[in-house]
């Protein structure tokens, strides 16, 4: 079930700044495509950018093309909110809903879209998605307790529990790791070796090692100076950008000679 | 005194002395003694109030710490430890109304306190029968009741507005400036517009409950609108996106994730707002009135409620006057209880209601 | 396996939403209409007393002539009681922020906080019980020992219901509006700003008046300005306290005090009818536009001084 995108010639502005200029690059289905690069060369702003959640900051719009699945997202006649439904999101900070439970966090994607479920049913969704999430034998005890009160590891866990739970096409995450410690990350990097048979996961990541751990792909991102906008330098599958990159920008960033 | 006086230390290395002379930590408790003793004698021989000791008492402190400060310490710290003495002054100074007031609603209204009192209204109480404030309760409790269901949809939907929608329109601009100016109109003006709106429907003279509620609800709506944005800022946009990615329309993402997030806040908020309404005196005195008997009907004539109870019974007793006056105290001891209850369980509320964090 | 995303082909905007985002800008809208009302129908009705004279307006020649002794009244009253409130709040307010331990200036400001919650009507009832006949001795030594000032010329009242007394009265209940706005902007002083004092060895004081009071000095003068609004539309504490008889006097402690708008209104409007209607409502006019006024220059003050820190 999981889908491609194409992206053909994105820039995306922040009222009249140019955040990110020219990206085409293509996503493969049921892989990992990693998006890396130093701070501000616009990586997180062209996720947000492929399920529309940019335009929830006010002035911010965009050019070019998002095709998935033949369908064109900056349609006017799209519906971002059947977008969003279609491409999950997991953010940097875990951010499971402070008044829900850990089984309402579950099902937060239907009953907030006040979708009528079974028990049964839901109660399906909720080991699934929390078995898919390799969280269910920790929490399985206390599913009516608040979801906040699971460590950092855990409540990420939780987000991608709750993301996976609408069934999504695409599984964007945005440095879904770099708020955690090193057991919770190696954690969330062996969950996203799983879920790629199913799903079509872009990462964003500052840490190189984790691009090189978990993706097929990787798209490298720089920027000509402050105030300038992001481009994509480089995309390739991520053994030859990490080995023989085409670019030497892109060695320079991944040896560590700057950035 | 000299006898307490720290000998100067010293100085085992000239290039660096840390230690300077000071008064011992019990200097200024050791002056209040002082002070207060020479006061009481005094005031004893010379026949002074109580309140003259505690004046000329003060007086003393504040000239003798830092007087002693000077001679063993120096300058500034003297000038500190007077500014110091100066602040507590004003402190206790403030806090001796609060104090006062409390205790004199208490000792004058709880002897006043029974069943009748209660449950009876003033109907066809003559002089120094028992006589009740039922009525006034009851009529307090349902004109603030509706002021409350006017101001809480129209203040949380503004306050939704303002953070939700608006942000930085020219509309939610002049809303807020709005707000701002309502939060500053006097509450007999807020009564007076209620009574200038119902003379055009229902001729000279009007008085009716509902027209007390829509002048506390031009009081009442300012603060549910401020505390109600304060609360939606405090909710951290990470939520709001957390529900979008979901695919979760805005419209619900404000009324499931948002409201309920902020909404212990809020009804701390509300709470709040209904205790500084429902003391409120003076748009009830225009628009309100006032009746001897009960009376449930918001929509037509007088309704007689708590503070204006207390307002007309003691300014206008009858004979004798120490009934009506002590009624007055009773009910100002039931209004104050009322307004208290609010206010603590204004905090229980914002306690109990607060997202749950704990394992 | 093809699942379509767009789901409608008209312009997509969902029915909830728009419902939603319209009863939100409804109750908006509905506040802008409330004030918009609350100035028309209070001139509407205000209008008739400009042409009135003689009876509706207690003999005076005009309404000019009418309104102003209560001006006045109103104003000597509120800005004697910012002159008591003011230094006493910031002083409970210095207390709450750098003298006492957090965990007791919790406790103490919400003590404060409970000053502001009784309601006005047990204020006046405590003024004329407590306060006034407390406050007799006080204006006795007065008038003898300063009655050389016009201020204190006396007679001294026998029941303490002077204008002092309100204004006390009106300072107490002031004091807790001025104190919350100051703790606020005594504790958000920068930490640095203070350790700065603190590392040249300035005292508590010092370090109070080289750091905190340069930094919170607009704040002080709005929170001052707000307890100054408060106190000019203060009706019941005043209605109750004050033994008025609208005249125009500096003098503090005698039993013929000036009255002021809101009492003027508490205490007429019960009995009053035809012309004397509108003019108490043409006064509450005036009285509002007072108060606007003064509220506008502190949300002013306020708003100038965030844009020149932000």
């Amino acid at each position: 079930m999981a889908k491609s995108i194409d992206i053909s010639d994105l820039d995306i502005y922040y009222g009249d700044f140019l955040a990110v200029e020219g990206v085409s690059m293509s996503v493969r289905a049921r892989s990992v495509t990693a998006f890396i690069g130093p701070s501000g060369c616009g990586k997180s702003t062209l996720l947000r950018s492929l399920n529309r959640m940019h335009e929830v900051t006010p002035g911010a719009r965009v050019d070019g093309k998002v095709v998935i699945d033949g369908q064109e997202l900056y349609d006017p006649m799209i519906d971002p909110v059947e977008v969003r439904r279609q491409i999950g999101m997991v953010f940097q900070r875990p951010n499971p809903f402070p008044t829900m439970s850990i089984y309402e966090n579950v099902l937060a994607g239907s009953r907030l879209n006040s979708r009528k479920l079974k028990k049964s049913e839901a109660d399906d969704i909720v080991e699934r998605s929390l078995k898919h999430a390799n969280l269910w034998s920790e929490v399985k005890d206390r599913l009516g307790k608040p979801g906040m009160g699971l460590s950092g590891g855990q409540q990420q866990r939780l987000c991608i529990a709750r993301a996976i739970a609408v069934e999504p096409q695409v599984l964007l995450m945005d440095e879904p790791c770099s708020a955690l410690d090193p057991i919770s990350t190696s954690a969330i990097e062996d969950l996203i070796h799983e879920l790629k048979t199913d799903y079509t996961i872009v990462i964003v990541t500052h840490n190189m090692q984790q691009a090189a751990r978990v993706s097929e792909d990787t798209a490298f991102f720089n920027l000509a100076g402050a105030g300038k906008p992001g481009r994509l330098i480089e995309f390739n599958p991520t053994k030859k950008i990490f080995s023989n990159p085409d670019e030497p920008a892109t060695e320079a960033y991944i040896s560590g000679r700057f950035g | 005194m000299a006898t307490i006086t720290p000998t100067p230390p010293t100085p085992t290395r000239s290039s660096m002395h840390l230690k300077t002379p000071s008064l011992p930590r019990w200097a200024p408790l050791l002056v209040i003694a002082i002070a207060v003793a020479a006061s009481a004698m005094l005031g004893l021989l010379l026949g002074w109030g109580p309140v003259g000791i505690a004046v000329v008492a003060v007086v003393l402190y504040l000239v003798g710490v830092p007087l002693w400060s000077r001679l063993v310490e120096d300058g500034r710290r003297a000038k500190d430890r007077m500014m110091t003495g100066l602040v507590w002054t004003a402190f206790v100074l403030a806090l001796i109304p609060l104090v006062t007031l409390i205790w004199k609603v208490v000792a004058e209204g709880l002897p006043q306190i029974n069943a009748e009192f209660l449950t009876y209204s003033m109907r066809n109480v003559i002089g120094d029968q028992q006589g009740g404030i039922y009525h006034a309760i009851m009529g307090t409790l349902l004109v603030t009741a509706w002021a409350a269901i006017i101001s809480i949809p129209v203040g949380i939907f503004c306050g939704i507005y303002l953070v939700e929608y608006g942000k930085t329109s020219r509309l939610a601009r002049w809303i807020t400036f709005l707000v701002d100016v309502m939060t500053g109109i006097p509450s007999i003006v807020a009564g007076l517009f209620a009574y200038a709106l119902f003379v055009l429907f229902f001729g000279e003279g009007v008085r009716m409950g509902f027209g007390g509620s829509v002048a506390l609800s031009l009081l009442m709506i300012p603060i549910v609108v401020r505390s109600t944005e304060e609360m939606l800022k405090l909710v951290p946009d990470e939520l709001r996106e957390a529900s979008y990615a979901l695919g979760v329309p805005k419209w619900r993402t404000v009324s499931k994730v948002v409201l309920p997030t902020a909404m212990s806040g809020i009804i701390t908020g509300v709470t709040l707002a209904v205790a500084r309404i429902i003391g409120e005196t003076a748009p009830l005195l225009i628009i309100a009135g006032k009746t001897d008997g009960l009376n449930m009907n918001m929509f037509s004539e007088p309704v007689t409620t708590l503070p204006v109870f207390i307002y007309f019974s003691y300014t206008q007793p009858g004979l004798p006057p120490e009934a009506g006056q002590a009624r007055a105290w009773g009910a100002a001891l039931v209004l104050i209880v009322i307004v208290m209850a609010l206010n603590l369980g204004a905090r229980a509320i914002g306690k109990f209601f607060a997202p749950k964090k704990g394992r | 396996m093809s699942t379509t995303i767009a789901t409608r082909d008209k312009a997509p905007r969902r029915r909830g939403d728009v419902i939603f985002a319209g009863i939100a800008r409804g109750a908006g809208i509905a506040i802008l209409v409330a004030l918009a009302g609350v100035a028309l129908f209070l001139t509407l009705e205000g209008f008739p007393a400009l042409g009135a004279s003689g009876a509706a307006l207690d003999g005076a020649a005009n309404f000019l002539d009418y309104v102003w002794p209560l001006v006045f009244g109103t104003l000597l009253a509120a800005i004697l009681a910012l002159l008591i409130a003011t230094p006493l709040a910031i002083g409970v307010a210095l207390v709450i922020a750098f003298y006492t331990p957090r965990r007791i200036s919790g406790v103490v400001g919400y003590m404060i906080d409970l000053l502001a919650a009784v309601p006005s009507v047990v204020y006046g009832l405590w003024g004329i019980a407590f306060l006034g006949p407390q406050l007799k001795p006080l204006y006795q030594w007065l008038e003898e020992y300063l009655g050389f000032l016009p201020f204190f010329a006396g007679p001294a009242s026998s029941t303490g219901r002077t204008i002092l007394t309100a204004s006390i009265v009106l300072a107490i209940m002031v004091l807790p509006i001025i104190t919350a706005i100051s703790r606020e902007i005594f504790t958000q002083t920068p930490q640095l700003h203070m350790e700065a004092a603190m590392a040249l060895g300035a005292t508590r004081w010092e370090m109070i008046k080289l750091s905190v009071f340069p930094y919170a000095r607009s704040g002080m003068v709005s929170a001052t300005m707000l307890g100054l609004g408060r106190a000019l539309g203060e009706t019941m504490a005043v209605a109750m306290v004050l033994s008025a008889s609208g005249v125009v006097t500096f003098n503090l402690i005698s039993s013929t005090n000036p009255s002021t708008i809101a009492a003027n209104i508490a205490l007429n409007f019960p009995e009053a009818t035809g012309l004397k209607v509108n003019a108490l409502i043409a006064s509450g006019l005036v009285l509002f536009v007072i108060t606007f006024a003064v509220n506008f220059a502190a949300r002013a003050i306020v708003a100038r001084t965030e844009r020149e820190r932000s």
